[in-house]
């Protein structure tokens, strides 16, 4: 697939380096507000909000921003349009932003947002590093809205709200505590690992276990994209 | 002559993983037998499945991960058993079974199989069973037709049982927490056989004692000597200081270590005993003790003969 292209952004963002599955980035909000589906679906999509516009936008400033403050331009960048969202959220959906909490607020800092802006949106074109946050938030609100919609079904016997186990089944309420975000990350990531779900640390027939220090094949595509950097 | 060249040990002992969980399951099997004349034939049901979804979750799980099959050490069995006897006959038939799996597969089989595992696979599933279902997980049954609560909780409003009752088992609480007779048996079997030391379930039931003893001193309630007996023979505190305390995998292997290890449990007990809400406490303060482990061991660890401490001026 063609580098940088907006449908090749968004394949990495939600599969090949899903932030959730592959990453392992944002876990702070992954184990914490994925109480329910809907809460995942809240969390992911503010988060995938903040993170479109703040790559947008860090790019667009990516030669005016000097190399030795960028970190704190960045911030404020971010922490602009997660006040917007946050003040979006409190007008109109009111029950999602009482759910979520603090967790709003927090989004500033979490690492995915950082992570591309620093990696990614800081060296390339501006359309590209929208659809990189495009397809990293999708990523996240995928990931999210899976967890949730685990720990919802096996802690309460929902999803979304609508109740699908038969009357007999006792909520295994341990799911919705902090134990089953643990519980139910590791499961889903271990599957994921299993399953060779195609993703940056799973590639085909060559077991590198995306160990590229001591990695010498050259045809390996991982390997060319870190020699670019 | 046939002269046969082998690296260290030469003498080999008998004793197998197999011999000493076979030695456990023997201590065991007093307190459930004592569970059964007890609560009935279901006490009996309900500690086949424990042990049947044990052996079968283990054995399914190697299957399908084309591992060697290990439910021959019989460590499964133990597990199932110790689950068993921490719940109550009154468990729905599915509840021994998810307990069963959880314990051997996420405790265990994840990480790694027997001598892996940092936390009592047992233990952990009973508190994950009670942190899900706590509902099912607190309902008393019923003994000689009077429904009663367990003496520990009786002893929260104030009321001792007699000693006698404790020592019989014929009062509420789970399968194989009720009788200390039967379970004092299996400990003395345990400590005659040498699978445990007697200085790991002492050191965890004399420091609940002691520290029952001081955090009711501070809050300055009274002490009677059957305050004191339902603390240290009451509810799960014999069965969880001679079964899990002293399980090889999860508690420190040095001697001092044991005896700290001991401590830490009895303190983490008496401070959800008297200054938390909670009755029980037992099986927390054993898996929050499970956790420092590895401080403890690295704390007590022997110094070999000739090695000089290492002083702090040679840091410098």
């Amino acid at each position: 697939m063609k580098e940088n292209t907006p449908i090749e952004r968004l394949y990495n963002g939600v599969i090949k380096e899903n932030p959730t599955f592959v990453l392992m980035l944002g876990m702070c909000p992954t184990l914490a507000v994925t109480t329910s589906a809907i809460n995942g679906v809240g969390m992911g999509l503010s988060t995938c909000a903040v993170l479109m516009m703040s790559n947008l936008i860090i790019s667009l400033l990516r030669k005016f921003i000097p190399d030795r403050v960028r970190m704190p331009a960045y911030i404020v960048v971010v922490a602009s349009f997660v006040t917007i969202v946050e003040m979006l959220m409190q007008a109109y959906v009111r029950s999602v932003y009482t759910a979520l909490g603090l967790y709003i607020p927090l989004i500033v800092v979490n690492c995915i947002i950082l992570g591309r802006a620093e990696s990614y949106a800081s060296k390339n074109k501006p359309l590209a590093s929208f659809f990189d946050g495009l397809g990293m938030g999708l990523g996240f609100t995928l990931a999210l809205t899976v967890i949730g919609a685990v720990r919802e079904l096996l802690g309460a016997g929902e999803i979304f709200g609508f109740h699908i186990m038969p009357e007999s089944f006792e909520p295994v309420s341990i799911m919705v505590m902090a134990p089953g975000a643990f519980f139910v990350l590791s499961i889903l990531c271990a599957l994921q690992n299993k399953l060779k779900a195609p993703s940056a640390t799973n590639h085909g027939d060559k077991f590198c276990e995306g160990n590229c220090a001591s990695c010498m094949d050259k045809t390996c595509h991982i390997m060319e994209r870190s020699e670019d950097k | 002559m046939k002269l046969n060249v082998s690296i260290s040990p030469h003498t080999r002992s008998r004793e197998s993983t197999t011999t000493i969980m076979l030695d456990v399951i023997i201590a065991l099997l007093p307190s459930v037998l004592v569970g059964v004349w007890v609560f009935g034939a279901r006490a009996f049901a309900i500690t086949m499945l424990s042990v049947t979804s044990c052996v079968a979750s283990e054995y399914l799980y190697e299957k399908i991960l084309k591992k060697p099959i290990t439910i021959g050490d019989l460590s499964a069995v133990v597990t199932g058993l110790i689950l068993a006897v921490n719940l109550y006959s009154t468990a729905p038939w599915w509840l021994p079974i998810l307990g069963g799996a959880f314990a051997i597969i996420v405790v265990k089989m994840l990480y790694g199989g027997i001598g892996q595992n940092f936390m009592n696979p047992a233990l952990a599933a009973r508190c994950f069973l009670l942190l899900s279902f706590t509902r099912i997980m607190t309902d008393y049954p019923t003994v000689d037709g009077v429904s009663s609560a367990t003496p520990l909780s009786l002893a929260k409003e104030g009321v001792y049982t007699p000693v006698s009752d404790m020592l019989l088992g014929t009062h509420s609480g789970t399968i194989g927490e009720t009788s200390a007779v039967a379970i004092i048996i299996g400990a003395v079997y345990l400590c005659a056989r040498g699978i445990i030391k007697p200085r790991e379930p002492l050191s965890v039931i004399l420091s609940t004692g002691v520290f029952v003893t001081l955090f009711s001193l501070i809050q300055g309630k009274p002490i009677t000597l059957d305050f004191l007996m339902v603390h240290m023979l009451g509810g799960g505190m014999l069965l969880g200081a001679v079964f899990m305390a002293s399980d090889y995998a999860t508690t420190p292997v040095t001697p001092w270590g044991q005896v700290i290890f001991g401590c830490c449990v009895g303190f983490i007990t008496a401070l959800i005993r008297c200054v938390g809400g909670g009755v029980e406490g037992m099986s927390y303060a054993i898996l929050i003790s499970n956790l420092l482990t590895p401080f403890i061991e690295k704390l007590t660890m022997p110094r070999p003969f000739g090695v000089k401490k290492e002083k702090k001026e040679a840091a410098k």
